[in-house]
């Protein structure tokens, strides 16, 4: 570990004046391990902490849809991670935080999706167990703050004595649009190491000071759903947790609330969504919007999938304070989203109106619409 | 970094005298215990003389011990062991038709046990009741005290086991096992004891406790991982668990881990030797660390202190506070102890045993158990004096709900 990494010596001034403990929350992948690695380069005395989130054998009607050490909370990740402590030579604990996960993360993403909304459970998960307990625990055992794998940068803005969350380097790894929830308070204790970093410098670097999961493959999906499939996990956990499921199906109708076809159940349809709608006129149909109190899926043609506002709720400033007048902000309504200009006006201390200067597709119940200023994130809230 | 170790309860240094003892038989005395040549008939009598040095300290006979793998197999043995052989199941023994179908005839045994075994116990008792036995979980008191009367309600005709452990692993709490052994003479039940916690910190007697069975483990006494005994007082009925040659008179085959049984031996009769001065001296160590961390720490409580203990444990609540955090944060400072149980993964479970003694699961998280061992010093103690309040004030200081509780009392 005596080698100089010049080439990634361009983090934030901020670790300059960070000296204590900064715990690490490791997921086992190459990100989070790096960030380990990176930190301590930088003589930083370092603690891990791994999650255990979620136990997959509960739902044993989802054993064998995949491969085990694409499963969350598998043990090969928690080893994975030990292993890189070990390497490293830093003390790392697993932590439980089960109970939190299905409270704040699982439980919500069933109801969203019975309710006929289309939810993010990385943001809940960000802002509810990673920078709440988990932050919280990290302070508790002596660390100053936690890191963590994000792409994404924090800056502090000496004019406004605000911290800021913006957008990574890396444009195609960014993920700021699932951190617009963090608190100033919570951002002010939280590192993202890997914000000025591209995923070949961090690879990189990780093969660099041999690190065991260096050539650790991406898991793309929810952790918790490792096999992708959403209907069958909701079914399976409803099922579990005696939520009642509307499975006996209900009307497909069209704009004009004739009935066009018959549903399995709201939870499996999202905004957008063509697959197995079938076709009117030769035109594909699409899903417009989704009434889980009538049980029933609204569908049309591409045009009706196009609006010009939302309101959003929980909405959360970063960069600003609560502004009193519209502002101007370039929106994002989903991950891959190209963001688009608007105005955004709040209505009261919880809620805004985002009405965009042309429509845009798609615009779904249960995701977040998060607010920019070119790279800075403004701040954000849930679609309604 | 300086480090102290307060977690004896989950394992202990192997005593440089029993190394001593063992080291022959890893390379010079290397031979099969089994074999009839005078390497082998030297290694035999290490064994033997081992079995005697074991069975001495509880009071045994040596032909009653067999050698195990640890505690773990040593009460699967005795609990599967006793309900494969009881009655209802003999007329199946002969037709030895593998386990399925002998476990088949297992309907209706009932076994008691309680409700703070070790996984080792409680596991067991859970894959027999997937094959028919009934099983009782004796409730235990605020003290982790089961109550004598639910003991004797509880056996019934179909009975054929009453496993009840020594002491308790998480409380150090003991168990009336004289009297209960009384209760299970009485009714003609077999009564096997997990003895892994008490072996060599109070003194046993199987013959005083009425026990039939009494599992060991060597690792928490001094002796190494991986070897441990099981007692079976003459004439006792028991399957055997696994199949092989006929070491140990083919009631436990395999071949004999001849330095494991050498440590083990060893550290009996050093346990036996010392087991007064030791429990003297850890006791008075342990109710400093106790006491000191009463006045130390505000709110703080003993969970089980009020009744029989072993002289080396004390198990505190420290309200407001994530005995994970609280672990972590002293082990980061240097100090090891422990809380609840570890699973698989390492993160830490609620404990079955707080649960039992009547905690709510927000107390149960907030405990912590400091086990001392045999060179516990009073630096020890004084460090833990030292660290323990000022990690429990910095997560307090740091906890939503502690800060919420602290105000509505004022």
């Amino acid at each position: 570990m005596n080698g100089t990494v010049t080439q990634f010596d361009i983090l934030p001034d901020r670790a300059e004046t960070h000296r204590g403990l900064i715990a690490v929350a490791m997921s086992g992948g190459v990100d989070s391990s790096t960030v380990a690695a990176l930190l301590q380069l930088q003589g930083r005395a370092v603690v891990g902490l791994t999650m255990q989130l979620w136990n997959q054998r509960r739902l044993p009607e989802l054993q064998g849809t995949g491969p085990a050490q694409h499963r969350c909370c598998s043990l090969d990740d928690v080893y994975d991670a030990k292993s890189v402590a070990q390497h490293l030579n830093f003390p790392h604990y697993v932590v439980n935080f089960e109970e939190q996960f299905e409270a704040r993360v699982v439980r919500p993403f069933v109801d969203h999706y019975l309710a006929g909304r289309t939810p993010i459970a990385c943001t809940n998960c960000n802002t509810d167990v990673k920078f709440e307990p988990l932050l919280r625990m990290a302070r508790q055992i002596g660390a100053e703050g936690l890191a963590t794998g994000h792409y994404a940068r924090i800056r502090k803005n000496d004019e406004t004595s605000r911290w800021e969350l913006v957008r990574a380097r890396d444009d195609s790894k960014d993920q700021s649009y699932f951190l617009w929830g963090l608190t100033q308070e919570q951002l002010c204790r939280s590192e993202f190491p890997l914000g000025e970093l591209t995923k070949e410098e961090v690879r990189a670097l990780a093969r660099r000071v041999n690190l065991p999961v260096a050539e650790k493959p991406e898991s793309m999906e929810l952790c918790f759903v490792p096999s992708g499939s959403y209907v069958q996990f909701i079914q399976a956990y409803s099922r579990e947790s005696g939520i009642p499921l509307q499975d006996g199906g209900g009307e497909i109708v069209n704009e004009n609330n004739e009935v066009v076809g018959r549903h399995n159940g709201v939870h499996n349809f999202t905004i957008g969504q063509r697959k197995g709608l079938g076709f009117a006129a030769g035109k594909p149909l699409y899903v417009l919007s989704i009434d889980p109190e009538k049980n029933r899926v609204v569908v049309g043609e591409d045009d009706g999938l196009r609006k010009t506002t939302c309101e959003v709720q929980g909405v959360n400033w970063i960069s600003i304070e609560e502004p009193e007048a519209p502002l101007r902000a370039s929106v994002k309504i989903r991950h891959k989203h190209e963001p688009a200009f608007a105005a955004v006006e709040p209505l009261d201390a919880n809620r805004a109106r985002v009405t965009f200067d042309a429509p845009q597709r798609a615009i779904t119940p249960g995701q977040a619409a998060v607010f920019y200023d070119r790279d800075r994130v403004l701040g954000g809230g849930w679609i309604l | 970094m300086n480090r102290v170790y307060l977690d004896f309860n989950a394992t202990t240094p192997v005593e440089p005298e029993v190394l001593d003892a063992m080291l022959p038989y890893f390379s010079a005395e290397f031979a099969n215990a089994a074999s009839i040549h005078t390497p082998g008939q030297k290694a035999r009598a290490a064994v033997e003389t081992a079995r005697e040095k074991v069975a001495a300290l509880i009071g045994a006979r040596p032909q009653e011990i067999v050698f195990t793998s640890g505690g773990t197999e040593s009460d699967n043995h005795a609990i599967f062991g006793i309900v494969a052989a009881s009655s209802g199941a003999k007329q199946n023994e002969a037709a030895l038709g593998g386990s399925a179908a002998n476990r088949a005839t297992e309907n209706g045994k009932h076994i008691i046990t309680t409700a703070i075994e070790h996984e080792a116990v409680l596991n067991a008792c859970q894959a027999l009741e997937k094959h028919g036995v009934r099983v009782t979980y004796l409730p235990v008191d605020r003290e982790g005290q089961i109550d004598l009367d639910q003991l004797r309600r509880a056996i019934c005709p179909e009975t054929v086991l009453i496993s009840i452990m020594h002491a308790n692993n998480e409380l150090g709490a003991v168990q009336p096992l004289a009297a209960i052994g009384r209760i299970a003479a009485e009714a003609d039940v077999y009564l096997h004891t997990d003895a892994v916690q008490s072996a060599g910190k109070i003194p046993i007697d199987v013959n005083a406790l009425g026990v039939d069975l009494l599992s060991i483990s060597g690792h928490k006494l001094y002796a190494p991982k991986g070897i441990g005994a099981l007692y079976v007082r003459g004439g006792t009925r028991v399957r055997q668990l696994l199949y092989g040659g006929h070491h140990q008179r083919g009631f436990r085959p395999g071949t004999e881990n001849v330095a494991g049984i050498v440590g083990l031996g060893k550290a009996a009769e050093m346990a036996r030797m010392s087991l007064a001065d030791d429990a003297r001296r850890i006791s008075a160590l342990r109710d400093g660390l106790q006491q000191g961390l009463l006045e130390l720490v505000p709110h703080s409580r003993v969970n089980g202190g009020r009744a029989a203990r072993t002289p080396n444990t004390t198990n505190l609540v420290f309200p407001g506070v994530e005995g994970e955090a609280l672990l972590i944060a002293l082990d980061l400072k240097g100090l090891a102890c422990s809380t609840g149980a570890a699973c698989s993964s390492g993160a830490v479970e609620p404990s079955h045993v707080l649960t039992a003694i009547g905690l709510p699961a927000e107390e149960a998280r907030a405990s912590l158990r400091f086990s001392l061992g045999r060179h516990t010093t009073s630096a020890d103690i004084d460090f833990a004096l030292n660290v323990v309040p000022a990690a429990v004030a910095q997560l307090r200081e740091l906890s939503p709900t502690y800060r919420k509780e602290a105000t509505a009392n004022r």
